[in-house]
């Protein structure tokens, strides 16, 4: 059971593709870890040992904002936008994309599932 | 692609002259502007700045988590009323 920074790694996965699984850990991230603590980027997580788990979990907590840190820096950031009430705090508050995206069809991940306006016809009289 | 650093940020140059009139002078007054494209600079922040939407002039007073930003992001171009019947909430 490697666990780092409050996360459980899968065991059966190859070292790089495993780190990934933290938030704020990417492929390219994941390698240069590796390679920092010479280890090889193929071995599979059950076959690291304690020694590595250790130096992996060191230069992680040492070098990069991972998980809940993170993600507040990145919720602080969006926070600030509101605050100022620049155009992109305001597409932040409303829920739609912030960079500039079409909204008449599509930008489902922003908006969420659609909400049917039943009757419109109706509403209108 | 971003601007060069070399040139530093853009102001413009009739609205810097407006800032540093204001700045110079203790009383607080709103400087208008149809300048959305300038940036905000450090020596702006606590100032009252009206940019144009294109109908109106609204009135942003300049804080310090602004700079680095353009003006014209403050001050929206539409006005979105909601849809006809979607009158609750």
């Amino acid at each position: 059971m490697a666990r780092i920074v409050g996360v459980d790694l899968p065991r059966n996965k190859r070292g790089v593709v495993s780190l990934t699984y933290i938030f704020g850990i990417g492929s390219s991230t994941a390698s240069k870890i590796l390679a920092k603590a010479g280890i090889d980027e193929d071995i599979k997580v059950q076959d690291w040992s304690d020694e590595n788990v250790r130096e992996i979990a060191r230069i992680i907590t040492d070098e990069y904002k991972v998980e809940g840190e993170l993600r507040s820096e990145v919720q602080m950031n969006i926070k600030r936008l509101m605050d100022i009430g620049c155009y992109r705090g305001l597409r932040h508050r409303k829920g739609l994309p912030v960079r500039g995206q079409r909204t008449r069809t599509n930008a489902r991940t922003r908006k969420g599932k659609r909400k049917t306006v039943a009757n419109k016809k109706k509403a209108t009289k | 692609m971003a601007r060069s650093i070399k040139k530093g940020p853009y102001v413009f140059h009739k609205l810097m002259d407006k800032v540093e009139k204001a700045k110079g002078s203790n009383k607080k007054t709103v400087i208008k502007t149809w300048s959305r494209a300038s940036m905000v600079i450090p020596d702006m922040v606590g100032e009252t700045i009206a940019v144009h939407n294109g109908k109106t002039f609204v009135p942003v007073f300049i804080t310090e988590n602004m700079v680095g930003h353009k003006l014209g992001e403050f001050a929206p171009t539409r006005n979105f009323r909601g849809h006809s019947g979607n009158r609750k909430k």
